[in-house]
């Protein structure tokens, strides 16, 4: 870990996770205890889920499910490997998992960012609506399946059908796909675009890391968005 | 939901604690499954001898059912009485007279699973009382699978609790659902496979033990298994010597594994893990989906 000194520290070996979230829920922001950290989470589910102030909340192990879902302006940096839903229907802030993340990763998230070192698993992304999803290793099957809006951008492979039923996410896989999901295309990557992942690698703290020219972009080919009986079997 | 643990040891000095690990990863489940629990565990045995788990009702009689086989038998069997369950081991060649025995004179008994090692435990009720009832804390072993129960396509019976076993020495624990098990029920009792339940995980089990009839190794029994068993699953499954982990397609059902030098462990969720010694130093890993994984002690 970087040398921090946190203003709260949580040792949930000795201290319920419910007093942790109730904390974490009545924090503003406005005080100076905005470092937090939390010791011992041995998997344990929906940690710091629900935070909605600006504080930097560091986790020191693996979590369950949920953690910090539905997240508000939190900066949460998970030194481990995360449950399935990590970051889910994430508004705002920024979410840092350092190990692997399981399935769901970011799931119909609306704002903020996912940074992930690992790999995450399947349904990465699935229902994204606005947030931004880094992962510098692999994502599993259907990932962004149904995405709205946003990006996913990944640095390794991608599995089966990425991007089934997309609407307008933007989808970057720097490795192979395995296959493409039903009514997603791979598009041309053009300068626009690369100045939209440099962007969001800049805000991940990854900038420099890797050729954004690298990437390939795949999006919906907009096929499917109304009824036609034609695409009957696509549905 | 439904959870399942499971853990397979590579450093023998850890054998006298498999029953306390299992216990605890098993306890951690409970708010998966609170209906029923249930475990195998592959302890001692002798190449030459047979141990039968059998179960019966609350009090039964078990030392005065050893006493009317022992003719049969050979000679007294041993026997180790826990709660509802009894082991009685027996030499291989009077297997099937004790079984015919058994079934002639003791129809009220059951068997729930037979091998040189495996041993299986089952009830209704907490993981914890489960695991108390039968001293699972003390028990020692090489490898052992549990499972705990959220009832969903059967009854909450002791019958449907898991593991289920269809072979010697095999054992399979299931969270999941499989939507083509009467098919296969009906295909596998034609192949000659029995079943004693409606359950559907009991026929995930009879088809491996059918697919390792035929030749194959647990290893191919499982691969054969994803083109064959339609349906959500996540199985364990334990042999005389191994372990084998597999996850359908879509891996709809959650799973975890650590590995370190001493074991190779399952849970349902991380947390089942978390009291596992070495545990923060353990390479933790998602199974793919569609992916054989296999541990043997033999290689």
């Amino acid at each position: 870990m970087n040398a921090f000194n946190p203003d709260v520290t949580f040792d949930l070996a000795e201290t319920p996770l419910r007093e942790l979230n109730a904390a974490l829920h009545k924090a503003t922001g406005e005080s100076n205890t905005r470092h937090w950290r939390v010791l011992n989470p041995n998997g344990r589910h929906a940690l710091a889920a629900g935070v909605k102030a600006p504080l930097t909340i560091e986790v020191d192990g693996h979590v369950g499910y949920y953690c910090a879902g539905m997240n508000q302006q939190a900066n949460v940096i998970i030194h481990g490997n995360a449950g399935v839903g990590v970051a889910e229907n994430m508004m705002s802030g920024f979410v840092h998992v350092r190990g692997d993340a399981s399935q769901s990763a970011g799931a119909t998230a609306h704002g903020g960012m996912l940074r992930i070192d690992g790999n995450a698993s399947a349904r990465c992304g699935i229902s994204m609506k606005g947030i931004d999803i880094i992962v510098q290793g692999s994502v599993g099957h259907m990932s962004a399946f149904m995405g709205q809006a946003g990006s996913l951008i990944v640095f390794g492979d991608a599995g089966d059908a990425l991007g089934d039923s997309l609407y307008e996410a933007k989808l970057f896989v720097r490795g192979s796909v395995k296959s493409l999901g039903a009514d997603c295309i791979e598009k041309e990557l053009r300068e626009e675009h690369k100045l939209h992942l440099h962007e969001k690698l800049t805000a991940a703290g990854l900038a420099g890391t890797v050729d954004v020219s690298e990437f390939k972009r795949y999006g919906s080919a907009r096929q499917l968005y109304n009824f036609h009986i034609d695409n009957a079997g696509a549905y | 939901m439904c959870g399942i643990v499971g853990i397979f040891l590579k450093d023998p000095k850890l054998e006298p604690d498999l029953g306390a690990m299992l216990s605890s990863m098993l306890c951690v489940m409970t708010d998966r499954g609170p209906d029923s629990a249930g475990f195998a565990i592959y302890g001692s045995g002798e190449k030459d001898h047979v141990k039968l788990s059998l179960r019966a009702v609350e009090g039964y009689d078990f030392e005065a059912l050893a006493n009317s086989i022992s003719l049969t038998s050979g000679g007294a069997p041993k026997l180790v009485v826990r709660s509802t369950h009894a082991v009685i081991e027996v030499p291989k060649a009077h297997e099937s007279a004790v079984r015919a025995a058994l079934a002639e004179r003791h129809p009220e008994v059951a068997i729930v699973g037979t091998g040189s090692r495996m041993e299986i435990f089952k009830e209704v009720g907490l993981p914890r009382q489960v695991a108390e009832r039968f001293d699972l804390p003390r028990m020692s072993g090489t490898h052992g699978i549990g499972h705990t129960r959220m009832a969903t396509e059967s009854a909450v019976t002791t019958a449907g609790a898991h593991p289920f076993s269809t072979g010697a020495d095999q054992c399979l624990v299931h969270n999941g659902s499989l939507s083509n098990h009467n098919d296969l029920r009906r295909n596998l009792r034609r192949e000659g496979i029995s079943f004693a339940t409606e359950n559907d995980s009991e026929v995930a089990a009879g088809y491996l033990t059918w697919r390792m009839q035929q030749g194959k190794s647990l290893g191919e029994a499982l691969e054969a298994g994803l083109g064959d068993l339609d349906g959500f699953f996540t199985f364990v499954v334990g042999t005389e010597s191994g372990f084998g982990v597999l996850r359908d397609p879509i891996a709809c059902k959650p799973a975890v594994m650590a590995e370190t030098d001493q074991y190779v462990a399952f849970g349902s969720e991380y947390r089942a893990l978390v009291d596992l010694p070495g545990i923060s130093k353990a390479r933790v890993f998602e199974p793919e989906p569609a992916t054989v994984y296999f541990w043997d002690r033999a290689a």
